[in-house]
C-alpha cells in the first residue's frame, strides 16, 4: 500500500516498499503479491494473505487463527465511524493480537494519535493526503487522563 | 473548587495549539469542511445562522470569580457584549469569528477552562445539580466524582466517535435537581448501609426526537467502579449503536431496540473483563480531587438573623424575593440564592452582560467564597450567602436587572436560543418567551399560582428540555412557517415524566393565548394551593382541550 506510516520500537516512518495490497473488490481480478482480504474472503481460505474487518464484523472470530495471521486490517468507511477504536481496543487487550494492527479507509492525519493509543501500529493515511503532513498528527498530546491500549493505566495511578 | 496540576494545565494548553493549527489548515484550505466539522465541535464550535457560536464548558456547573470575569471579558473583547447560559450549564458566545477562537480559548486555559468536547459525537459536559455541596437534602458531594468522570472522558481516544452525543450527569441527593432520567447515563450517588459510597447506574434515558426516561442497570455498585462500568456502558454503545440514522443512534435507541435485560448483560459480560482492573478508582485518587471540594471557612452563625428576620417583615417584595429565590444551605446561617436571567422582556432567557458577569463576580467574593455555579434551569446561584447578606445582595441585583423573584414560577421560563441563532431550529424561541412573559407580569397573581414549569425549545433536537417542562412548547416547521406544539404534564427530578402532545400546533401569536387559557384552566380546577402538576394528574388533560381548542369539541360532539 501506498501512503503508508508505520510504528517500529516507537519511532514512526513513512513506508516506501510495503507489499500489501489491500482487495475490496474480491470479484475483480486479483494481483499478484501479498492481498489484505475482507473476512468472508479470508474465512473460506485462510492462508497466506491479510485479513481486513469492517466495523461491523465482530472481531472474536479472528483469535483461533492468530498463529498464523500475517496482519490485521480495521476499515474507517468515514473517519467519523469509531468502531474500529473499540474493535482495536478489543484485538490488542482482549484477544492478545501481537501482530501488525493497521488502520485503513478513510484514515487522516487529525485522527492518528487516537489510532495509535488504541493499539495500532500501521496508518494507511487516505492516498490523496500527504503521508509526511500526515506524520505530524501520529503525537498527538502529552497527557491522557483516560487509559488507552499503549498505557494501559490511567493518569491517576501515574500522577 | 478543583485547581488543575501540572497535567490538567499542559493538557489545556495543547489542546488549544492543537486547534490553532486545525484552524490554520482550515483556513489555508488543507483540511476540507467536512474533516474540520468534528474537530471544530468536539472544541465547541457551532456554525449558526449568522456566525460561530462557541460553547465553553463549566464543568458541573461551578466557576470561580475569575473564571466569570474571564467570560466577561471574552463577552466584550470577542462578542456583543453577552453570553447565554445554556440548560448543560455551560456558556454560548453566539457572535464569535473563527480567526479568533484560538485566542479565546487561550484565555480560557490562563483560568483553567476550556470548551473541549461541549459537541460532536462525545461524551459532553457532566453535569451535576447546582447546589452540590450545600444544597440542605444532599446525601454526598457528587463533585468530586463528577470532576473524576470529566477527567476520564475528556479527550479519551476510544470514545471521541460515538454513533452519537453522549451526556453524563450524577446527583446525590432527595431531590434529583440534576434531571439523571433524562441521560444517557444518569448517577445516583448515595451511601450504602456501611457508609459506602455506592451508585445507582440509569441509562437511556435522553430527551430530542424520541423522548425516553432512562431504566436503572445497576443498584449499589460500589463507586470505585464508576469508570470501569461506564467505560463498559460505552464499549458496548460504540460498537452497537446504528450509525445509519443520526436520528436513531442515542443509547435509548440500542438500549429500547435490545430490551434493558439484554443491554445490561452485555454490559456486565464487558465490565467483567475491565472490574478490578487499572481503571478502579483508588482511595488517593478520590482523596487527591475530593480534597479540592471541602467546605470553606463557614462562619459560626446563628441559623436566625435578627435584621434578616426585620427585613423579612417590613418588606414585602424582599419577602417574595426570599420565598422563591432562596434555598435552604447546610450549613446554619447561610443560604444559596439563585439569581434569575429571566427579567421578561428585557432580556432572553439565560442571557446575562458582560457587565452583570463582573457584578456577579464581585458578589460572589464580597458574599460569599468567590464561587459561583450555573444552574441547568439557566439561573446563577451564589452557593454560600449569610443570611445577614441576603437583603444587600437582593438590593444590588434589583439594580442588575438579576432580582426577578420568579425562580420556578411560570415566568422562569428554560429556552433554547431558537431560531434567531440557531441553524437546526424550526421556529424561534426567545420571542414565544417574551410573548409569554409580558402576558403574566402580574408577580401576585405569578406567587399565587406556585411552581409551574414552562420550556421552549426551537426544534426536536429539545435543547429546552420541552419534554420535561409541565407546560412544554416545541417549535416545528410546517410548509416554511413557524408552529408551536404545546405538551402538558412533563416534570423533573424524581417523579420525572414526559409531556403530552395536547392537539393540533399554534402560530406564534396565540401562544400567549393558548398558555392564558391553561393556566385560567388551572385556576379553576384547583383545589386550595395545589401545584399545577397536581391538579393535571388529578383531572387529566381533557378541561385542558376543551379550553384550548374549544370548536373542535363542538364538531365532534
Amino acid at each position: 500500500m501506498n501512503n503508508l506510516l508505520r510504528l517500529e520500537a516507537g519511532e514512526a516512518r513513512i513506508v516506501a516498499d510495503d507489499p500489501w495490497t489491500l482487495i475490496r473488490d474480491i470479484e475483480a481480478e486479483q494481483p499478484t503479491g501479498p492481498l489484505i482480504v475482507p473476512l468472508a474472503r479470508w474465512l473460506e481460505d485462510p492462508q497466506q494473505h491479510g485479513v481486513w474487518l469492517g466495523p461491523d464484523d465482530e472481531v472474536e472470530c479472528l483469535k483461533p487463527w492468530f498463529a498464523q495471521l500475517p496482519l490485521i486490517a480495521l476499515d474507517f468507511p468515514s473517519f467519523r465511524d469509531g468502531r474500529a477504536y473499540s474493535q482495536a481496543y478489543l484485538l490488542r487487550t482482549r484477544l492478545g493480537w501481537t501482530g501488525e494492527l493497521r488502520a485503513v479507509g478513510d484514515v487522516l492525519r487529525d485522527q492518528l494519535s487516537h489510532m495509535r493509543q488504541c493499539g495500532f501500529d500501521s496508518f494507511a493515511v487516505r492516498e490523496d493526503k500527504s503521508a509526511e503532513d500526515a506524520l505530524k498528527g501520529l503525537a498527538g498530546m502529552s497527557v491522557l487522563y483516560g487509559r488507552s491500549v499503549i498505557e494501559p493505566r490511567p493518569l491517576f495511578r501515574r500522577r | 473548587m478543583y485547581q488543575y496540576d501540572d497535567y490538567d494545565r499542559a493538557l489545556v494548553f495543547e489542546r488549544v495549539a492543537q486547534f490553532r493549527d486545525q484552524v490554520e489548515r482550515f483556513m489555508a484550505g488543507e483540511l476540507s469542511e467536512e474533516e474540520f466539522l468534528p474537530l471544530r465541535l468536539q472544541n465547541g464550535l457551532y456554525m449558526q445562522k449568522h456566525a460561530y457560536m462557541l460553547r465553553v464548558a463549566i464543568p458541573y456547573g461551578t466557576l470561580s470569580a475569575r473564571q466569570m470575569r474571564t467570560l466577561a471579558s471574552i463577552a466584550r473583547d470577542y462578542d456583543r457584549g453577552y453570553g447565554h447560559f445554556t440548560t448543560r450549564q455551560n456558556m454560548q458566545f453566539n457572535w464569535i469569528e473563527l480567526a479568533q477562537v484560538p485566542e479565546i480559548l487561550e484565555r480560557l486555559a490562563e483560568v483553567e477552562m476550556h470548551a473541549i468536547q461541549t459537541s460532536g459525537n462525545c461524551v459532553r459536559n457532566i453535569t451535576t445539580e447546582a447546589f452540590a455541596g450545600v444544597a440542605a437534602d444532599e446525601l454526598i458531594d457528587p463533585r468530586p466524582l463528577a470532576e473524576i468522570l470529566r477527567q476520564w472522558s475528556t479527550i479519551n481516544p476510544e470514545f471521541l466517535f460515538l454513533p452519537r452525543k453522549f451526556k453524563i450527569a450524577i446527583c446525590s441527593a432527595e431531590q434529583d435537581r440534576a434531571a439523571i432520567m433524562m441521560h444517557d447515563i444518569g448517577l445516583y450517588l448515595y451511601p450504602g448501609a456501611d457508609g459506602q459510597m455506592l451508585l445507582r447506574v440509569i441509562v437511556g434515558g435522553g430527551l430530542g426526537r424520541t423522548p425516553i426516561l432512562g431504566l436503572q442497570i445497576r443498584e449499589g455498585l460500589p463507586w470505585q467502579h464508576l469508570l470501569s462500568y461506564v467505560e463498559a456502558v460505552l464499549r458496548v454503545y460504540n460498537r452497537h449503536g446504528r450509525r445509519d440514522n443520526k436520528y436513531k443512534a442515542r443509547i435509548k435507541i440500542l438500549v429500547k431496540a435490545l430490551g434493558i435485560e439484554a443491554f445490561a448483560r452485555e454490559v456486565e459480560e464487558e465490565w467483567q473483563y475491565l472490574k478490578e482492573g487499572p481503571a478502579q478508582l483508588t482511595g488517593v485518587e478520590y482523596e487527591r480531587v475530593a480534597s479540592a471540594f471541602v467546605p470553606p471557612d463557614y462562619r459560626s452563625l446563628s441559623d436566625t438573623d435578627l435584621e434578616f428576620g426585620t427585613r423579612l417583615a417590613e418588606n414585602p417584595t424582599f419577602a417574595r424575593w426570599v420565598s422563591r429565590n432562596v434555598q435552604p444551605h447546610k450549613v446554619p446561617g447561610y443560604a444559596s440564592v439563585v439569581l434569575s436571567t429571566k427579567p421578561g422582556i428585557a432580556s432572553p432567557p439565560g442571557d446575562v452582560t458582560g457587565e452583570q458577569m463582573d457584578v456577579v463576580a464581585g458578589w460572589s467574593e464580597q458574599f460569599g467564597f468567590g464561587e459561583i455555579r450555573i444552574a441547568h434551569e439557566q439561573n446563577i446561584v451564589l452557593p454560600d450567602v449569610p443570611k445577614a447578606d441576603l437583603f444587600a445582595l437582593w438590593s444590588r441585583a434589583c439594580e442588575h436587572g438579576l432580582g426577578s423573584a420568579n425562580v420556578g414560577l411560570l415566568t422562569d421560563i428554560i429556552a433554547c436560543p431558537g431560531g434567531d441563532f440557531c441553524a437546526l431550529a424550526n421556529a424561534k424561541s426567545i420571542p414565544i418567551a417574551q410573548g409569554i412573559q409580558a402576558r403574566f407580569e402580574d408577580l401576585d397573581y405569578l406567587h399565587d399560582l406556585g411552581d409551574i414549569s414552562l420550556n421552549i425549545s426551537g426544534c426536536m433536537n429539545a435543547c429546552g428540555h420541552h419534554h420535561i417542562g409541565n407546560i412544554g412548547i416545541l417549535g416545528v416547521d410546517k410548509n416554511g412557517s413557524e408552529w408551536y406544539q404545546i405538551t402538558l404534564g412533563g416534570a423533573q427530578g424524581k417523579h420525572s415524566a414526559l409531556g403530552k402532545v395536547i392537539g393540533p400546533s399554534f402560530s406564534a401569536v396565540e401562544v400567549p393565548d393558548v398558555i392564558e387559557r391553561i393556566i385560567a384552566t388551572f385556576a379553576r380546577y384547583r383545589e386550595s394551593e395545589e401545584l399545577f402538576v397536581d391538579t393535571l394528574q388529578r383531572i387529566g388533560l381533557e378541561p385542558f382541550k376543551e379550553a384550548v381548542y374549544p370548536k373542535v369539541l363542538e364538531v365532534s360532539a
